[in-house]
């Protein structure tokens, strides 16, 4: 990769960086030129080409700044039906003015009091663009649930994205929930135009014992966004994580995924659909760490690829020589729709105890042909049979999406997509 | 009603029906015997549209309209209706959700308003007692986990539900015992009407007792080799297909 274009990426965003969180964000950029952009043939990185993406498709390697949003814009981007907070950014600049507040939590801007403890989480020697985010972020968001508090309604991020001619958005969010608390997530990103940008996301959430979170992540922006976000999560014991990931385009968008399970009777779900068409690429990194015994993790990724469409899905469970009578799941399953998609899919267990229960699974396959005779055979034309087969397919991880205004828009977007109603 | 002439089908090049001719009118009940492999469930799978039947010559006409031009779907929109032989099972799919979806659509075809929850709901239950079947199996995943039986009894009931004109039961008992055919022919009779037609292919007779057929074929090599009254199947029953295979081979190397 060339070195100069890489610098040139980077010394724009270093140089426009604020000068909030100073010793952090030097530490960042440390850790950054440390790993540098991944190399193409990066092991962890090895099917996303990202580095020459970036190098390809941005022309200005500066931060977008915020962007007006009007109150009809929110208005519109909330899903029908949907009851609970919503908090809104605008280029990863929190709006007050038309965010609503929630009883039980607390925000404040990352940049008001400069205390959180970024990067504790979500740690910049792991993954390069972690620490380009670290030195980078413009501003964020801390939330704060409170101790025994439990919030039933939802709470919408909703991140709108606007840039010209292909800047850097780095949103960044610290959640910490107090013990015994409960809440629910939805990140939500929307293009307010067709202009390319790179989105360059850190979400760290410090959980406390005896939590229930629960985050959707909805990615459904134009096709020639670039995304890297990075989700970590601590997990303390007798807590849930649930984490569900729904991506429906995109130019080429990687997730990664962690999971630390730190307390015992603690439970991590990962769930994701990724229904991809035109020459988009998603790829799906998850990583769950089992570092104490009587932990469970779930992980259930569907995919359906058309096109040209390119999906890469890696699960890694890492078991702990320690973590004893764990249980582990993992099942990847995808429906190839056309000659020229391509999945990538890959489980990585590393498993150093020997009193557990890990499985996992992977399938590629086409449309089940006999199937869809047979529905045809009823009098149901074949787009809707077609339709109706992988919404089945995908169902089951939509049955795990609790918030209805969420999964009614989500199923909506499907069955746009696969062109029938039913 | 139905007017099949000389109808030739093969898949990947292996002829399986060669020559078929068969005329069922409103009213009638047609069983089609024969041995294993003498195209019984490919002539059923025809009819119906598989795709992976290349039909090389001949014609179909169903009411009036050629059959073999038309999409699987429309097939079923005009009224030909298929139990299979071995029904699908399709997990995330209820039969309750996949009815409503392929009855609208049908009467969308025949220029009928859909039917809303609440008289789908009550039309269901009324067809769900013809076949005895019980309405948490049809909120579950279609066929997902079914018996033997209660996957064909699933079958009768989407018959019912569509109220086709021709109905094709392919080997619809077979793997059945006594109660469940029982049930299931129960079913398939009250359905009959002077205005509809029924073709059973089976293997065997027992299936004749309950769906008393006005015809009986035999087929054998792709083609109609025998036809006759339901006592020319209680004759299989008795003696086999042997007979019938060393009259047929005898002539046709004469």
């Amino acid at each position: 990769m060339s070195t100069l274009t890489q610098q040139e990426f980077v010394l724009g965003l270093f140089e426009a960086a604020p000068a909030t969180y100073s010793s952090l964000r030097q530490l960042g950029k440390e850790n950054f030129y440390a790993q540098g952009l991944p190399a193409l043939k990066a092991e962890e990185y090895k099917f996303t080409p990202i580095s020459k993406k970036l190098e390809t498709s941005l022309t200005d390697f500066s931060p977008a700044k915020p962007v007006k949003i009007s109150a009809e814009q929110v208005k519109s981007a909330v899903f029908a039906g949907f009851e609970g907070a919503v908090l809104v950014f605008s280029n990863g600049q929190y709006l007050p003015e038309h965010s609503t507040s929630v009883d039980g939590i607390s925000v404040r801007l990352l940049s008001e009091n400069e205390t959180t403890p970024l990067g504790s989480i979500a740690k910049a020697d792991k993954d390069p663009f972690v620490a380009l985010n670290q030195a980078t972020f413009s501003d964020g968001l801390h939330i704060t649930i409170e101790k025994n508090k439990e919030v039933d309604s939802p709470i919408l991020l909703l991140q709108f994205h606007q840039a010209q001619g292909g800047q850097v958005i780095s949103p960044r969010i610290w959640i910490e929930a107090g013990d015994f608390s409960k809440a629910t997530f939805i990140d939500y990103h929307i293009s307010l135009d067709d202009a390319p940008y790179f989105v360059n996301k850190v979400v760290e959430i410090k959980g406390g014992i005896n939590t229930v979170l629960t985050y959707h992540s909805l990615q459904q922006e134009h096709n020639q966004v670039i995304e890297v976000s990075n989700l970590v999560t601590d997990i303390q014991k007798d807590s849930q994580f649930t984490s569900t990931q729904i991506t429906l385009s995109g130019d080429m968008v990687r997730n990664n995924l962690t999971l630390n399970l730190l307390g015992s009777n603690s439970v991590g779900n990962m769930y994701g659909i990724y229904l991809l068409n035109g020459k988009t690429h998603v790829d799906n990194h998850t990583n769950v760490d089992h570092t104490i015994p009587h932990a469970e993790s779930n992980e259930l990724y569907k995919g359906i690829l058309a096109d040209q469409s390119r999906g890469v899905f890696n699960g890694k469970i890492f078991v702990r020589q320690i973590a004893q009578k764990t249980n582990a799941f993992q099942q990847n399953n995808n429906i190839i729709l056309s000659e020229d998609a391509i999945i990538n899919t890959k489980p990585q267990l590393e498993i150093w105890a020997d009193d557990v229960k890990c499985s996992h699974g992977c399938t590629v396959g086409q449309l089940d042909e006999e199937a869809q005779f047979y529905l045809q055979a009823r009098g149901i034309d074949k787009t809707t049979a077609k339709g109706l087969l992988l919404y089945a397919f995908a169902g089951e991880v939509l049955d795990k999406i609790e918030v209805d205004s969420l999964r009614n828009f989500i199923v909506a977007q499907i069955q746009e997509r696969l062109g029938s109603k039913f | 009603m139905l007017s099949i002439k000389n109808l030739h089908a093969s898949i990947e090049g292996t002829p399986i029906l060669r020559g078929i001719n068969l005329e069922v009118k409103a009213g009638e009940v047609h069983a089609i015997m024969g041995p294993n492999g003498s195209g019984k469930s490919t002539l059923a799978s025809v009819l119906a549209g598989r795709e992976e039947y290349d039909v090389t010559e001949g014609e179909v006409i169903f009411q009036g309209k050629e059959l073999l031009e038309l999409s699987p779907e429309d097939r079923a929109r005009e009224g030909v209706f298929l139990a299979f032989q071995y029904p699908i099972e399709i997990p995330g799919v209820s039969t309750t959700n996949f009815l409503r979806t392929a009855l609208n659509q049908v009467r969308e075809y025949r220029g009928l308003e859909p039917l809303d929850a609440v008289k789908f709901l009550s039309l269901m239950k009324e067809k769900m007692a013809l076949v005895e079947i019980d309405q948490k199996l049809l909120s579950r995943s279609l066929n997902e986990g079914f018996s033997g039986g209660e996957k064909k009894r699933n079958e009768i009931f989407q018959m019912a539900m569509l109220e086709p004109v021709l109905s094709i039961l392919d080997e619809t008992d077979s793997g059945l015992d006594i109660d469940a055919l029982r049930i299931v022919s129960n079913g398939v009779n009250k359905l009959k009407s002077e205005k509809t037609a029924t073709i059973v292919v089976t293997h065997y007779q027992r299936l004749l007792d309950y769906i008393v057929p006005d015809f009986v074929h035999v087929l054998y090599k792709g083609r109609i080799v025998k036809s006759g009254t339901k006592e020319l199947a209680l004759e299989l029953e008795e003696k086999g297909y042997d007979w019938i295979k060393e009259e047929v081979d005898s002539t046709a190397t004469v």
